[in-house]
């Protein structure tokens, strides 16, 4: 408990929270969404875009990676939301190949690279499962990542009523003259940029879990959108700084803890919806 | 001028057509009931009416001074919403979308628009329930409260009793006639059950092969009529 408040007392440590709880935050407010509309795949598929656009961004020597992972990953969301649209093309296998492709691409590069560092695997693995990455972001990261997750949730509440309209009844939706393909790629839009800021906190093979987790662990309990989307919103963020804590007691890795911690929260909430709980 | 003038229309995916060559119109006030067998192209003329999807060619027109987006449209459920975290009320509150326009947030106004639709429909006991515990009448009810909140003027209504138990589709019918006959709404609905829809549309359009379009009274005298209330007849029972 002694190095807890040791730990916490550090400048990069409160950052590194600080930042933990607003990627957690934003990362749940969509999940609600992205599980009910079936776009878990984008997720998934985005994650794997993002590594090789940090690998590529690694290999330039780029200070500040995410200012080159962002656009990419972005515009790949909104490649992916067109394939995935069109019946012709087999949407998910689109989705497979570019994201399989990515993570392929990333690799190596990271290998091939002038600038090789001299532990390639150490490096990948911490893109891949985050590791200390949170720990040890520079300060304009720390700013990128707060004015981002900033942006996600004030896009979240504008537009909540018209995402909650979308996702329930796209068809209804369109019918009311909503442009409901606009809302689509918004969300995609913030999708991506939800999976560049998660990657510090988790890596990118584990921001499905941050992201959909919470969201199914909120449905479990809760019969109203709003009630998931608060609850998944603050199930998030607890496990979040549960698991910085955690990792720094029990030296574990930061993100497979705290996507462990959500994995748990989600079998309690399951137990307690067989037990008949709904709130 | 009719609310709904449909000229030369056909209709189709792709670029293989359903239906060709389709005129009808919809006065205010009307029933009309769409019937024909599995994949002549209703929910499909459904869709193109409710401008989700392009006609091949030809045009409907709206009149009285109805906006496309004015419709009030109850679609078939799909699996999703079957399975949906909502309430009651989060979801007939998502009628008013069109009225909100580039709002953020629903006005007073829009929620007793929204109490009073709840109110007509008799759900307003349910209003904090979750979406996904109701019967299917009820949530039928829940996406027709829904609908009204978009108009006044137009329901678009598909396959509403599909799934239905004898004593709710009844119910169901009985809703949608006297929003009719009494609200002034006019109805546009899809159908299967082809004795309810001679029984309660003031007008019928018979798409397929054949094509017809009039009033309730002289479609029962049709031959097109009569082979189809053969051949239902015969599969219902």
């Amino acid at each position: 408990m002694n190095n807890l408040s040791l730990y916490l007392s550090l400048p990069y440590v409160q950052n590194a929270l600080i930042v933990a709880v607003l990627i957690a935050l934003c990362s749940s407010l969509l999940g609600v969404t992205l599980v009910l509309k079936r776009f878990s795949f984008i997720g998934d598929g985005l994650s794997h875009v993002a590594f090789g656009a940090m690998a590529v961004a690694s290999v330039l020597r780029l200070t500040n990676q995410m200012l080159l992972a962002l656009p990419l990953t972005v515009l790949c969301a909104v490649l992916l939301l067109r394939t995935g649209q069109n019946t012709k093309i087999k949407g998910d296998a689109a989705v497979a190949m570019i994201s399989v492709g990515a993570l392929a691409l990333g690799y190596l590069l990271l290998n091939k690279s002038p600038y090789r560092s001299g532990n390639v695997s150490a490096d990948v693995c911490s893109s891949l499962f985050g590791s200390t990455s949170i720990m040890t972001l520079k300060q304009n990261e720390v700013w990128l990542c707060e004015g981002l997750s900033v942006a996600v949730v004030i896009i979240f509440i504008l537009f909540y009523h018209k995402i909650f309209a979308v996702t329930f009844d796209e068809d209804f939706a369109k019918a009311a003259g909503t442009r409901a393909e606009a809302y689509n790629l918004l969300i995609a839009v913030v999708i991506a940029v939800i999976i560049v800021l998660a990657m510090n906190l988790v890596g990118s093979l584990l921001i499905s879990a941050l992201i959909i987790s919470p969201a199914m662990s909120a449905m479990r309990l809760f019969r109203s959108f709003k009630g998931v989307t608060l609850c998944s919103a603050v199930l998030s963020v607890t496990c979040a700084v549960l698991g910085i804590m955690i990792s720094i007691v029990a030296d574990t890795p930061v993100g497979s803890t705290i996507v462990a911690a959500d994995m748990l929260v989600f079998l309690i909430c399951w137990g307690l919806s067989l037990a008949g709980v709904k709130l | 001028m009719a609310l709904i003038n449909v000229k030369d229309l056909s209709l189709g995916y792709d670029g293989h057509e359903i239906l060709t060559g389709l005129n009808f119109s919809v006065e205010a006030g009307n029933y009309l009931c769409i019937v024909g067998e599995n994949g002549s192209g209703k929910s499909t003329l459904m869709k193109t009416m409710l401008s989700l999807q392009r006609p091949l060619s030809g045009s409907i027109a709206f009149g009285d001074g109805l906006k496309p987006n004015e419709i009030g449209y109850l679609p078939q459920q799909t699996a999703v919403q079957k399975d949906f975290p909502a309430t009651v009320w989060e979801i007939v509150r998502s009628g008013c979308q069109a009225r909100m326009g580039r709002r953020p947030f629903y006005s007073k106004e829009e929620k007793q628009l929204v109490r009073e639709n709840m109110e007509k429909m008799g759900i307003m006991p349910f209003a904090r329930r979750c979406y996904r515990e109701l019967s299917g009448g009820q949530q039928q009810r829940v996406l027709l409260a829904r609908a009204l909140c978009a108009t006044r003027k137009l329901l678009l209504l598909d396959e509403p009793v599909s799934g239905l138990d004898p004593k709710v589709t009844a119910e169901m019918y009985q809703l949608i006639e006297s929003l009719n006959r009494q609200e002034g709404v006019t109805i546009i609905m899809i159908s299967h059950d082809i004795a309810a829809a001679v029984r309660y549309a003031t007008h019928i359009l018979h798409v397929g092969h054949q094509v017809f379009f009039g009033p309730v009274e002289e479609y029962v005298h049709s031959p097109i009529a009569r082979r189809f209330l053969d051949a239902e007849g015969g599969k219902q029972a």
